[in-house]
């Protein structure tokens, strides 16, 4: 009577006693140029060693820019930051997906893509967004950097059991409304801190009928609600994915492995210390309106009046939002006009999201007082789409067709909102001054951003005419 | 890592809930390869206006918390991005312990690895607190965790809980990596009967 939580941390306790964390085997390390050099100078100025160098795996994704790769990074500092990770990985015999890499994206968009995210591992990174690897039923969690380091040292965590948590669907999403609204009408109900101490299960007709890409993007928004990590138990959407991906196991160790993985769910009696019941069926698009992703309406509602708020603090944060989005209480989603859109992020930038915008956009073009960007979640991505026709689309509508990266969903890069500029993004945050300062941030589905920035507001995308 | 002990000092209050690592370290200051420099951009746009002047209207650039090394927010503190830049910053800035309704998970856990003291009170604990902090100027804390006591020189006298093995490691100063590595017999005994 386990849950698929305690199946996958009994696997890899190296290390119980009473009144100490758990000491936890990691399987799978990703690293990248902004929370990794900081581990290294660590391990550096401690004389140690990275203990096995073949299970940690780089990229630069954070702050590369996603225009022209031939030219040099013209930030100093960031250019700074990803030689730094590059004699980092030589130094310690560390694979990189260096800049010029076909395999080169998204830290949490590569994993997968690689096959080096698999079921039943323990998977870190020193990202929040980590939890997108739980969608492969791993346990997938993000850390800080003293942890990176703990990791390249010992292989190990110390980790205090999370509680489990359950989030039960019923009924199917209907169409027009995709993973990415799911994750935000949970967030809506349980708050961005609704999950704290929690590892969250997806469960239910309507987890199971998503994509790999879709349960990504799920347990991708796990840490919007608090939760540090989310999961979908594998099944043969999860194992058809993963054949014949570079590091997935081949042959007589493939079968092995399959069979291991299909045993990675909750037993029929496990016990949750919370469910959450999602009717599923009656969501629909949804539209943050505010500076914390749990601020978020239906498309088809109104900006709600902090007056209404459940407790002085929720209105006080309501009230705050609202001044920094410009936005008045009662006003319809639908008549608030955008400047920007972004389609990116680890969050929604892999080949079904652009492949979904792509469908809105094909014989549009963008709103003239809108500008647009696409920026795919790796290379790989990038190529697919290309192979398929997608840039096409996107290029011919009016929006830029950008390299793999972060981009403007943290605005690291050259790739941010000006004071003032309002959003429609298919990214996960809508924190102030998050996608550059004084911007206003929208998180919608890619299906959304894309109606969005061809209708120059936010409109509903169940009743787009596709051409 | 730096000790815990017990330690005074002028409390700030910080009225907001849900402040995000984002708002404590803004992104364009994380491209440093160093742990230290970070301390002077803490809360940068809140603390700053766009033309570069010090905002006047942010709690912590008035006079009276100049030097405060206390902060008291509201719930859901340190929510978002696990930048460990976020309590590098808070300690450069000066504060060695943040008390609030309620922390992100990987916020707390990368406070507990710089010895910085994240005290989760109830919320109306916390709102008592601000309230003395916002009407009483100089108002002080002692934080004590030996003791598990947050208290001031007018009574108010608050219990707080705190792993014990997360006390044990702020108290004695102790770098984890080290406890970790003298488990290497664990480590290698797992890695052999897991290939």
């Amino acid at each position: 009577m386990s849950t698929l939580f305690e199946k996958l941390w009994q696997a890899h306790v190296v290390r119980e006693a009473q009144g100490e964390p758990t000491l936890l085997y990691i399987d799978l390390h990703l690293i990248h140029e902004v929370t990794s050099p900081q581990a290294f100078d660590g391990l550096r100025q401690a004389g140690r060693n990275v203990r096995r160098s073949c299970l940690t795996f780089g990229t630069v994704d954070h702050n590369v820019p996603t225009t022209d790769r031939s030219l040099p990074i013209a930030d100093v500092t960031a250019a700074k930051q990803v030689e730094t990770l590059r004699r980092n990985c030589k130094e310690f015999g560390i694979q990189l997906f260096d800049i010029h890499s076909p395999e080169q994206g998204i830290v949490h968009v590569i994993g997968p893509e690689l096959g080096l995210t698999r079921p039943g591992m323990t998977i870190v990174c020193g990202d929040s967004h980590t939890s997108t690897h739980g969608a492969f039923g791993s346990l997938a969690f993000g850390i800080g950097t003293s942890e990176v380091e703990h990791v390249l040292a010992t292989q190990c965590l110390l980790q205090t059991k999370p509680r489990t948590m359950k989030v039960q669907t019923h009924g199917r999403l209907p169409e027009g409304v995709t993973a990415k609204d799911l994750a935000l009408g949970i967030i809506g109900k349980i708050g961005t801190d609704g999950a704290t101490g929690y590892t969250i299960e997806y469960a239910g007709d309507a987890v199971r009928a998503l994509s790999m890409e879709g349960r990504m993007t799920l347990c991708n928004m796990s840490i919007e609600a608090g939760a540090r990590a989310g999961m979908i138990a594998p099944d043969d959407a999860t194992f058809a994915y993963l054949k014949g991906r570079r590091f997935a196991p081949t042959g007589e160790a493939w079968e092995k492995a399959v069979s291991y993985w299909k045993t990675l769910k909750s037993d029929d009696d496990a016990v949750f210390d919370r469910v959450i019941e999602i009717d599923a069926a009656q969501l629909e698009p949804f539209v943050t309106w505010g500076t914390s992703p749990g601020m978020v309406v239906p498309v088809t509602s109104f900006v709600p009046d902090p007056a209404e708020a459940k407790s002085a603090a929720d209105r006080q944060a309501a009230e705050r939002a609202l001044e920094y989005m410009a936005l008045k209480p009662r006003m319809s989603i639908q008549d608030i006009s955008i400047d920007r859109a972004f389609i990116g992020s680890c969050t929604n930038a892999r080949i079904e999201d652009l492949r979904a915008a792509a469908r809105v956009v094909k014989g549009y073009r963008i709103s003239s007082s809108v500008s647009a960007m696409v920026v795919p979640g790796s290379q790989d991505v990038k190529k697919a789409a290309e192979r398929e026709g997608l840039d096409r689309i996107f290029n011919e509508a009016g929006f830029e067709w950008r390299e793999a990266g972060c981009s403007m969903c943290l605005g690291m890069n050259a790739d941010i909102l000006q004071p003032g500029e309002r959003c429609a993004s298919t990214s996960n945050r809508n924190f102030e001054g998050r996608q550059g300062r004084g911007g206003r941030t929208h998180l919608v589905s890619p299906m959304m951003a894309a109606a969005a920035a061809i209708k120059g507001h936010f409109t509903d995308v169940r009743d787009w005419e596709f051409k | 890592m730096n000790a815990f002990r017990k330690h005074t000092g002028l409390v700030a209050p910080l009225d907001r809930a849900n402040v995000d690592t984002d708002q404590i370290i803004p992104k364009q200051f994380l491209k440093r390869i160093e742990r230290t420099g970070f301390g002077e951009f803490l809360f940068y746009d809140w603390r700053y206006l766009l033309d570069g002047q010090p905002n006047p209207s942010f709690v912590l650039n008035e006079p009276r918390y100049k030097g405060a090394s206390i902060l008291v927010a509201d719930k859901n503190f340190g929510c978002g991005s696990s930048r460990e830049h976020a309590p590098w910053a808070l300690g450069e800035f000066g504060f060695r312990a943040i008390i609030a309704p309620s922390f992100a998970d990987i916020f707390a856990n990368n406070c507990f690895k710089n010895g910085m003291l994240p005290i989760t009170l109830t919320t109306e604990q916390v709102h008592e607190i601000m309230r003395r902090a916002q009407q009483q100027e100089g108002y002080e804390l002692t934080v004590d965790l030996e003791r598990q006591t947050v208290e001031d020189s007018q009574g108010l006298s608050i219990l707080f809980t705190v792993s014990e093995f997360q006390r044990y490691c702020l108290l004695e100063g102790l770098d984890d990596i080290g406890l970790t590595l003298r488990h290497e017999g664990a480590i290698r005994a797992y890695e052999l009967s897991h290939g």
